[in-house]
Order: C-alpha cells, then structure tokens, then sequence
C-alpha cells in the first residue's frame, strides 16, 4: 500500500507497461510450437531447393539415358535412382519442386485475394447483395472440386497457365465462403455499429474495422488449401493436363512412373513422397497458425 | 422552462418482418418500437427504464439511425434527420452513443487511441489534432494516456474499457450521447464510478444524454426526465421526481415497487409484476398492458389509451388519467384537476 493515493481509474487492475501488438503475439506463439518450427522449416528447405534448384541438382534433369534407366536408388551417379528415360531422380525432384509449389501457392494467392475481396463485400453489405453474391458462388459448389478443375482444364486446353487459371476457379468460392461468413459474424458486433455511428463510409469501415478482423481467418483456411492445390494440379499432370513432358513435375512424374511400380517401387513412389511431404506440412503449419492465432483474452 | 427541444421525435415505428415469405403475403411481424413520440431537451438526461424486449435498445439504435425507422420522424435541433450521406455524417457528429458490451465495442485490432481518433479522422480532423484530442480525453476520462494509449482493448478491464468508449462518443464533440445499457455490465463500485464520471462530463461538455437502463436506482439518480417504455409504447413519460414519487401508469407503478429497498424491514413482499410481457409479435389489443393490469377493465381491451397529459410535465398512457374515457376509476370530464 505505498500508493495512497489514486485517481479513480487506476483502482482497477494494473496492465503490463508494454502493450504488445496483436501479430506479434501470434509470431511469439508461433515460434514456442515444435510442429510449427519442424512444418516451417521443411517448407523453408524446399521453397529453398525450388529456388536454387540450377545449383542444387546435381545433373540435367532432362539428360536422359538409355543404358542406366530405371537404375534402382543408391546406385552410383544417381543418388535416388533414375526414371524410365534414365534421368536422374533427385534432380528432377529438385526441378520439379519449382513447378509444383508454384502450382499449389499461386491459385491459392489469387483466390485468395478474388474470393475475399467477394465474400468482405457480399457480407458486409447483407441482404438481397449478400443472396445474390452467395448463390452464385453456391453453383460451384455443385460440382466436386477435382472434377471442375479437370473439366476447366479441359475446356481450356493443356499447359501450365490454364492449370492455374482452373485450380483459382476452383478455390474462389470456399474462400469467398469463409470470408462471408466471418465478416457477416463481425458486422453485428458493436464496434462497427459505434464506426457506423461516427459517420464513417463503408470502405472507410472495412479498411479500418475489418479487414483487419477477417484476414487472419480467411488466411488460416487458405494456406490449408494450398495442399489441396498441389494435390489437384499433380492430378491435372498426371492427366495430362497441367504441366507437360519432358518438364519434371511431381505429379506427372507419378504419372510417368506408374507403369514402373513393380520393377523400382521405391524410386517410383518417390514423387508421392515428395507431394505426401509438402502438403503435411503445409497442413501442420496453418494448424498451428490457427491455434496461435485464437487468442482470447 | 421554455427550451427548444434537442430532439423530437414522432411516431417512430421499427417493425422487424420475421419470416418474410417468398410470394406474396406478409409474414409476422416484430412490432419493437410502435409509435412513440417524445422530445429529449437541452442539457436534460433522459432516462429511459423498461422490462428486457420493450424497445428500449432499438428505440436508441433508431435515434442513432444505425437502423431506418419503418416510419416516423426525429427532428434534431430544428432539422429533420434524413436518410441522406451528408445529412447523416453530420447528425452523427452531433449524436453519438455508448454500447451496453464494453467488449465487443471496440476492436481488438486497434489501439486504445486509433479508435478514439478513428471517429475525428474520418470528419477530416488531421492525425495530429485527432491523436492530440484523444489524449486530452483520455485524460479527461482518467485513463492516463502515456500508460492507456497504445494498449489494446483486451488488457483493460471493463470499466476502463467503457471510459475508453466514453472517450470515442466524446471524440466527435457531439451534444447527444445516448447511453444504452452504458454502465449495466460493470459491478456496482466501478458503476458508481463511471457514473459520477458521465454527470461530470455532462457538466463539463454542456451534454444531453438519454440514459438507457433496466436499473431503476440508476435513472432516478441520474435523471431528469424518466420515460417508461412497454411493448414498444411509451407508457409513462415525466419530471424524474413525479413518476418516481406519483406513478400514474399501472406498470410504472408496479415496477417501482419492484425497486428494492435498502431498508431491511421494507423489503418487497409480493411479487409486483407477474408473468412475462406478452409477444411483441402479437400485441394485445386495446391498451397493451391489460393483460397484466390489476385495474384492467372493458375499455383496457377495446381502446388504446392516447399518451396524455395527467400534470404539467407528465404524462401517462392510462384510461384511468383520461377525463371521460370510460374506466371507473377515470376522473370526471371537466374535474380532472380536481380529482387530484
């Protein structure tokens, strides 16, 4: 008791001094999480191998030969084996990290900005706007996700470019679904009446007042779709639809193997792994940011 | 007392449809508000007492035109408020409010001061100014600003939470602040508090309040005029002291006695109201408070009884206060002064 006097409003509870920022907290979290960290740091290890791919692999992935095809894993010169045109594995893995993370995060950013952009407006604005937006949206859900991108990718053609264009399609309307309902579930809470009530304007009320509140979410549940990219573009090339030989790909890589199952089935399973890998941890990773991101005080 | 009333409002009505079908045909219909006419004047507090679900919050989200009144008109300050941009940015300067959830008020996102300055900013007030002017209200209202300002809203407790909410209305410099529910949700000492606080601020700023409460202790001591709301009608409307101490509507009547009383051996005996109000969806006919009414008669179910004059300054939606209007315990036409 060696204050003896106080005014009025500190009798209450005593804060720390330092205020900290809400992301911060989310970040300090983030790093005490042991699957965060081991998630995190395979992702960092193969957006790396992507990146330096040139000076990582150590030969052509596209140099084929004859004699050493299907060469089984460990052989010499060819660390984990070599394909059914005798190219090497690791190489190719290595390239084709760069097609296929690239397959699972680009649609994923597009979406993500496409379809938040629809449900923030579609939920603020309620009403006859918010029906008409949302049962549009509702008509893809009509189809199943693998089978629009297919027929998408079809309509539109072979090749990389329309493989990206057909999975954003595909990803927009869950997004803008989340983004729906959370900004419908934040414009009745009070503080964005008492923005309305300060004369502010809508787009003045989402900047300030909403985006900030929703995007989190919406980004926890995109960064789980980005697993699903990758998995659906890997189909697309194993169709044929997506990216094309001789390019190395994951999933066409699978696909390319498949009849090689029962003469190397640990060099043919390898691409799967790979895949398998990188959408766990792309999993793991926005399971943890969701968890730190849900503070409740 | 011949002040220019503040606000006017008359025959406001909010109806809520409730399944509205998808070819033709009205659905049901919530009757919140249902015509109410009142005027809140100059430097007054208004207080506002009713039973949960009588009105009371969308009668103040409609003063604040957060929602569009399905009728009625409110005239602030001589001018009628329209649903227009302009009209409305600057009656919101004028008029602002206090939510019940000091919480849910204020957005998690932002610092203790960005919201404050938040309202000033978007009137055009440059950053500087805004910020310089939160941090004199913050003051004002008794939260340090080196030590509250940059604090998110979660690390306050709740009564520092309402100043800070206080502190926003007060940012926009307006002459109305409508209080709903402001001080319900905090215990009674902090309460207390925040109370003496808002009769400073109204003194210090020249404000007028309409002060939002189920807690009757509060409006009496907070008010100067009292208005008793049931089922979306104003039942009784006056001078704090007279329908505190001469209650002429039968629900002002019973709700008062169901103040509790400090006094030991004054405690209420039986219980003064009973059942639940009937559904705003279905209102009964004729005056809306008959099926609860120990002085219901005929009349109570056939005729509405008109919002009228009983005293000076006082008035009360009772047949039993109307001259003539066919209720035995109604004065005698012409007599009614003398029935007194």
């Amino acid at each position: 008791m060696a204050q003896a006097v106080l005014p009025p409003g500190e009798i209450e509870v005593e804060a720390p001094v330092k205020a900290q920022g809400y992301w911060s907290t989310v970040w300090q979290r983030l790093r005490r999480d042991p699957v965060a960290i081991g998630a995190g740091t395979v992702l960092l290890l193969l957006f790396g191998m992507a990146i330096f791919a040139p000076w990582v692999a150590p030969a052509d992935p596209l140099q084929g030969s004859m004699i050493d095809r299907l060469k089984p894993i460990g052989t010499e010169g060819y660390p984990l084996g070599a394909d059914e045109l005798g190219r090497d594995m690791l190489s190719r893995l290595i390239w084709g990290a760069r097609f296929s993370l690239l397959m699972g995060v680009t649609p994923v950013v597009f979406a993500f900005f496409i379809g938040s952009t629809i449900g923030i407006i579609a939920g603020y604005a309620g009403g006859i706007t918010n029906s008409v937006i949302m049962r549009t949206i509702d008509v893809f859900y009509a189809f199943p996700s693998v089978l629009l991108a297919v027929a998408l990718s079809g309509a539109l053609g072979a090749g990389f470019g329309n493989a990206l264009l057909s999975l954003t399609v595909v990803f927009v309307p869950p997004i803008a679904r989340i983004a729906e309902s959370v900004t419908t579930q934040l414009r009745s809470r009070d503080f964005v009446e008492a923005a309305r009530a300060s004369g502010a304007g809508a787009l003045t009320i989402i900047r300030v007042h909403v985006l900030g509140n929703v995007l989190g979410p919406i980004f926890v549940y995109a960064t789980s779709l980005i697993s699903v990219s990758m998995i659906l573009a890997s189909g697309l090339s194993f169709l044929g639809l997506g990216v094309r030989p001789p390019a190395a790909e994951w999933g066409l890589m699978l696909n390319t193997l498949r009849t090689a199952i029962y003469v190397q089935p640990w060099v043919a399973a390898l691409p799967g792994v790979m895949i398998f890998a990188t959408s766990i941890s792309f999993n793991l990773l926005s399971d943890s940011l969701r968890s730190a991101m849900d503070i409740k005080t | 007392m011949s002040r220019q009333p503040l606000l006017q409002v008359r025959g406001l009505k909010k109806h809520f449809p409730l399944e509205r079908k998808l070819f033709g045909g009205a659905g049901k219909t919530v009757h919140a508000v249902d015509g109410v006419d009142f005027d809140v004047l100059e430097g007054e507090t208004l207080g506002v007492v009713g039973e949960s679900g009588c009105g009371k919050s969308t009668t103040a989200r409609l003063l604040m035109h957060l929602i569009d009144p399905t009728i009625g008109t409110i005239v602030f300050d001589g001018a009628p408020v329209e649903n227009t941009r302009l009209s409305l940015r600057n009656y919101r300067r004028r008029v602002q409010m206090v939510f019940q959830d000091s919480y849910s008020s204020l957005n998690p996102r932002l610092t203790i001061e960005a919201s404050i300055a938040f309202g000033p900013e978007v009137h055009g007030t440059p950053k500087k100014e805004a910020l310089a002017r939160t941090h004199d209200l913050l003051e004002r209202v008794g939260l340090e600003p080196a030590r509250f300002a940059e604090r998110y809203p979660h690390e306050l407790s709740g009564g520092q939470r309402q100043r800070v909410n206080i502190a926003r209305a007060l940012a926009l410099q307006p002459k109305v602040i409508i209080l709903d529910e402001a001080v319900s949700a905090l215990d009674k000492s902090v309460e207390a508090q925040v109370l003496n606080l808002l009769l400073d601020l109204k003194e210090e700023f020249g404000l007028t309040y309409v002060f939002i409460s189920h807690d009757l202790n509060v409006v009496q001591f907070v008010s100067d005029r009292v208005m008793v709301m049931y089922l979306g009608k104003i039942a009784e409307l006056g001078r704090s002291e007279t329908v505190f101490g001469n209650a002429r509507h039968p629900y002002s009547t019973a709700l008062l006695s169901s103040m509790p009383s400090i006094d030991p051996d004054n405690r209420t005996q039986h219980v003064p109201l009973a059942g639940d109000p009937p559904n705003p969806i279905d209102p009964p006919a004729g005056c809306r408070f008959h099926t609860r009414c120990a002085h219901a008669e005929t009349v109570c179910s056939l005729t509405e009884p008109p919002l009228a004059q009983v005293e000076p300054d006082h008035q009360a939606a009772c047949h039993m206060g109307v001259a003539g209007s066919g209720h035995s315990r109604a004065p005698e036409a012409r007599t009614a002064a003398a029935a007194e």
